[in-house]
């Protein structure tokens, strides 16, 4: 190779290098704006319900009646009701279920039960909600509605939504449980301990902080689902006196209205998304952060 | 006497556990019987051919199939490039733990836990009305794209991560430029990484409606640019089991299909990264 030709291939090479760097670098500032972009927009779409209506109207109304003029009222304490009743619900349902699957997989299952068992709730995991909801209507929505009428209830929502976060709650308690040092067990081992007494004297309280922070992570996975929730939760606003009552949550009363909402009303839909996103952060944050992913 | 009682709770609470595992696996079964049952009769090729007649009572799902494709498509040529980029940039480019590289995981990882529905409304004001781009394909598969763009950007980091630090140094031993470091020694190695991202990002994509309800709509009829409304099948199932009475069993159908398709995309983007993998390796 000539002095000159290696000179312009080291340029050259320079200049490749310059460009990737470039180019990498505006991809990750993009993908950093994407978050905030989605917080202007909600927030800018929000400010004329906030300001025209006010957050008072929001928290005093007793009713969400967007679309009745001058008598509109725009109370979204019922939804938001339905949306944390609903998932507490879920979450208590999926919380035993879900963390003793993880104690199965960990300790009491053969590793080859384990790993299909691991699997199954691998595969739960993947089935779309749309699909949950469907089922749910189908086969969940008629059982319930032979027990007590009408059928699609809170109760609905929480079976469908635990099944939902299940994988969450029992994958992340596994995780958690693998995470106790093996020399903790061994230790206790050493001591004479028994496998239960391990687990409950050891493991468990070792794990504790992980297993909880999957529960605050199926809860803000439970908040946010829509699909489900809109199909089988009867969508009536009110605050329900009974699991068997149906209730409209956040999500599905965006999902129900934002088709055909003008102005006002639009932006109030705006508004209680923007409510959504304050009580999923404050799930994140009691979880610890928001979640931990390898990046981190 | 401790020891026996606990070793009689051992005992129970492992019963307890296999009686919750085989009621969980029990009820999932249940559900995956029921739509195979019920979907598998109505399934015919020309029930995949057709376009849908009477709301979807009647006809096929032809046309929502190609939608779907092309919002995967739209999704997946936008969140790759980007995701694998800002991975890269994450990885290579930056000081882990500096505060840039913090706050750009910090913004990914709160993007991760952003309801879809969420993502719908931006999408609606963002892509669909101040990009002009209106209810469409493109508006939609835009709006994917942010949504699995963390998945991407976390898998790609972890398989840029795994490769070892001696291809890193090695390379700069032999004045490799950064570029060509990347191109023959990491995006390799991070292979496994940005398949995986794919593969996740498809599932997640296609099992996605709240976020597609008012950015890629509801039309049935064949789209003929991105910038045409098209129905993915995720929403076709929602619109047939709420919205039209006596669609039950299409809708049955639908979702078997759609079960069917995540089996299928999870099993061949695996055999892909197997077969990729040996190519690189052998070049």
């Amino acid at each position: 190779m000539s002095p000159i030709s290696l000179r312009l291939s080291i340029l050259s090479r320079r200049t490749v290098d310059l460009i990737a760097g470039r180019w990498f670098c505006a991809t990750a500032v993009l993908a950093a704006s994407i978050v905030l972009l989605i917080l202007v927009f909600v927030v800018r779409e929000a400010s004329s319900a906030l300001s025209d209506i006010g957050v008072v109207r929001f928290l005093t109304d007793d009713t969400w009646r967007p679309t009745a003029g001058a008598k509109a009222s725009y109370g979204i304490i019922p939804m938001l009701a339905g949306s944390l009743f609903v998932t507490s619900g879920a979450v208590i349902v999926a919380g035993v279920p879900g963390v003793l699957s993880a104690l199965l997989i960990r300790f009491y299952a053969p590793p080859f039960l384990a790993t299909i068992h691991r699997r199954v709730i691998e595969l739960l995991a993947g089935v779309p909600s749309v699909v949950f909801g469907f089922w749910g209507l189908v086969v969940l929505v008629p059982i319930i509605n032979r027990l007590h009428p009408p059928g699609q209830s809170l109760l609905a929502g929480i079976l469908i939504l635990s099944l939902m976060i299940l994988p969450t709650i029992a994958l992340t308690a596994e995780a958690a449980l693998r995470g106790v040092p093996a020399s903790y067990s061994s230790a206790a081992a050493a001591l004479g301990m028994g496998r239960w007494a391990t687990i409950w004297n050891v493991s468990l309280p070792v794990a504790r902080r992980g297993i909880l922070a999957g529960f605050l992570l199926a809860a803000t996975r439970a908040i946010g689902e829509t699909m489900a929730v809109v199909m089988v939760c009867g969508n009536i606003v009110q605050v329900p006196d009974s699991l068997f009552a149906p209730v409209r949550t956040v999500t599905a009363n965006i999902a129900m209205e934002m088709g055909d909402a003008q102005a006002e009303h639009r932006s109030a839909l705006f508004l209680t998304g923007l409510a959504l996103m304050v009580l999923v952060a404050l799930f994140l944050i009691a979880a610890g952060g928001p979640r931990r992913s390898e990046v981190s | 006497m401790t020891r026996l009682r606990s070793a009689k709770i051992d005992r129970s609470v492992a019963v307890v556990c296999w009686v919750s595992a085989a009621a969980v696996c029990a009820t999932f079964g249940c559900l995956l019987i029921e739509i195979i049952r019920a979907g598998y009769a109505e399934v015919s090729w020309e029930y995949l051919t057709s376009r849908p007649l009477d709301a979807g009572r009647a006809g096929g799902i032809g046309t929502v199939l190609v939608s779907t494709v092309l919002v995967l498509l739209v999704c997946l040529a936008v969140s790759i490039p980007v995701g694998v980029g800002a991975a890269t940039w994450l990885s290579e480019f930056t000081t882990p733990g500096s505060r840039r590289a913090r706050f750009v995981t910090g913004c990914v990882n709160l993007l991760a836990s952003v309801p879809s529905i969420i993502f719908g409304l931006f999408g609606m004001v963002f892509f669909s009305q101040m990009l002009n781009l209106g209810i469409s394909i493109l508006s939609g598969g835009l709006t994917l794209a942010c949504m699995v763009l963390p998945i991407v950007i976390q898998t790609t980091y972890s398989g840029l991560r795994s490769a070892a630090v001696e291809l890193r140094l090695g390379a700069a031993a032999l004045g490799l430029s950064r570029t060509s470091t990347l191109w023959y020694l990491l995006f390799p190695a991070a292979t496994n990484g940005v398949v995986a991202g794919l593969l996740l990002s498809l599932g997640r994509a296609m099992a996605e409606t709240a976020a597609l309800l008012f950015t890629s709509g509801y039309a049935t009829r064949m789209p003929e640019s991105l910038l045409d409304s098209g129905r993915t099948l995720s929403v076709h199932i929602y619109d047939l089991a709420i919205n039209v009475s006596g669609a039950e069993s299409r809708a049955y159908a639908s979702a078997f299909v759609l079960l069917i398709l995540l089996l299928l995309v999870n099993l061949s983007t695996s055999m892909l990264a197997e077969r990729w993998l040996r190519t690189r390796q052998t070049a």
